[in-house]
């Protein structure tokens, strides 16, 4: 079965969704990625959409379920690389992910990343 | 081939008679555009269309607009409605062209047929027929042209009115001019999301000095368009706020206060430069400068 791969830098945990989102693999990556949050004890995730085209009301909720689960458990979620397409899908959804952190690319949201956990105390 | 068909094509065997008469008629026409078409670019029409006309009579295919033999009748009096069109011909004086054909054609008509008064009226009937909806089919074509030029401009128009303009290194500004209605908003969301990716920008500026009136529909395509650009990554500003406008916006109960607003686009481009940690300085003239 396909999986996505989470890897580890760090403090953070970078997921990078290189392949068109179904419901089951969305749910797959969230019971991984709180797994892997609370066995590598990370202080932040990164979550690289730039490959992902086409998004539903579903995996828009999931991102923002699991930017919620991150922060239950202590760490900060960025995501990055949102498509222009995806971004306006997302508003005319009526998800604006308002509690999600976003940046342009990897690096902007690598050193927003930082910057929040420095912020957060987490050093 | 019918009786009424066989006639007409009768009545349009001597070309060349046809073809002075008819031209003489559209010439003397008041419908006629001298200022727009050359007289022998209008008799070389002419020429073509009878010589199609005839050819697709002789095929004995009873007439139709979809048949393929008469295709080639159909396709040259689109092309000719569609070059009317943007000459700048009305729809009357493109149907003309088809219309004045009738006269030639009844005389003709009349002098063959003069012993049965039943055959003259079928064939007569039958030109008529086919003369009405092939005119008709002018008006369509020519009303379908002027229609693909108005769409065109009104999207000339939306891209026009939507230029995204870089200030400075990562701060982008976009002044909107003009009602924000769905179809803007989708332009101006685009076009936005598509510079912030281009240039990389962490803050983009919305100036909204010259949107007439902001009412909830408007506020809602602007905060629409702020967090799809949050969503991307980037902070909005939204500038340009007028008092009567800050008014309206507080009456009508819109909610802007996830959103950093400011009066003017030179308030908001300092917030944006504050932002991103760039600042300006009120520069010093150096006193030899001012000497030279």
């Amino acid at each position: 079965m396909e999986k996505i791969p989470i890897l580890r830098m760090g403090r953070f945990l970078l997921v990078t969704i290189q392949i068109d989102m179904h419901d089951r693999l969305a749910l797959q990556l969230q019971d991984d990625l709180t797994d892997r949050i609370v066995k590598d004890r990370a202080h932040g995730v990164l979550i690289d959409i730039s490959s992902l085209e086409v998004v539903d009301s579903f995996i828009g909720r999931m991102i923002s379920n699991i930017a919620a689960m991150a922060s239950v458990l202590d760490a900060r979620t960025v995501v990055v690389g949102m498509q222009p397409a995806v971004a306006i899908t997302l508003v005319e959804l009526g998800l604006s992910l308002d509690g999600v952190r976003t940046a342009l690319n990897v690096d902007k949201g690598m050193a927003l990343l930082r910057e929040e956990v420095e912020a957060a105390g987490r050093v | 081939m019918p009786s009424a068909t066989t006639a007409l094509d009768r009545a349009l065997a001597n070309e060349q008679e046809v073809l002075a008469e008819w031209a003489q008629l559209q010439l003397a026409s008041t419908t006629l555009r001298t200022d727009l078409m050359k007289d022998s670019e209008l008799r070389e029409q002419s020429r073509e269309f009878i010589g199609l006309f005839r050819a697709a009579l002789g095929t004995g295919t009873p007439f139709s607009m979809s048949s393929s033999d008469w295709s080639g009748v159909r396709d040259f009096l689109a092309g000719v409605s569609r070059s009317r069109a943007l000459q700048g011909f009305s729809p009357s004086e493109t149907a003309t062209f088809v219309l004045s054909l009738k006269q030639p054609v009844f005389v003709r008509l009349r002098k063959l047929l003069e012993n049965s008064t039943s055959e003259l009226a079928d064939a007569l009937w039958a030109a008529t027929t086919i003369l009405d909806k092939l005119a008709l089919f002018t008006t369509e074509v020519f009303q379908k042209s002027r229609e693909e030029v108005i769409n065109r401009q009104q999207q000339e128009l939306l891209e026009l009115s939507t230029p995204v303009v870089e200030l400075w290194n990562g701060i982008l500004a976009l002044p909107l001019i003009g009602t924000l209605d769905s179809a803007r908003t989708q332009v101006v969301m685009e076009s936005l999301l598509q510079a912030i990716v281009r240039t990389g920008a962490a803050i983009a500026i919305i100036d909204i000095t010259g949107v007439p009136t902001v009412d909830t529909l408007v506020a809602q395509h602007l905060l629409k368009t702020v967090a799809a650009a949050r969503l991307m990554g980037a902070d909005c500003i939204i500038s340009g706020i007028r008092p009567q406008i800050a008014q309206t916006i507080v009456h009508l109960g819109v909610d802007l206060s996830a959103v950093s607003t400011k009066a003017t686009l030179a308030d908001a481009f300092i917030q944006a430069l504050r932002k991103t940690g760039s600042s300006l300085a009120q520069g010093v003239k150096p006193a030899s400068a001012a000497h030279a």
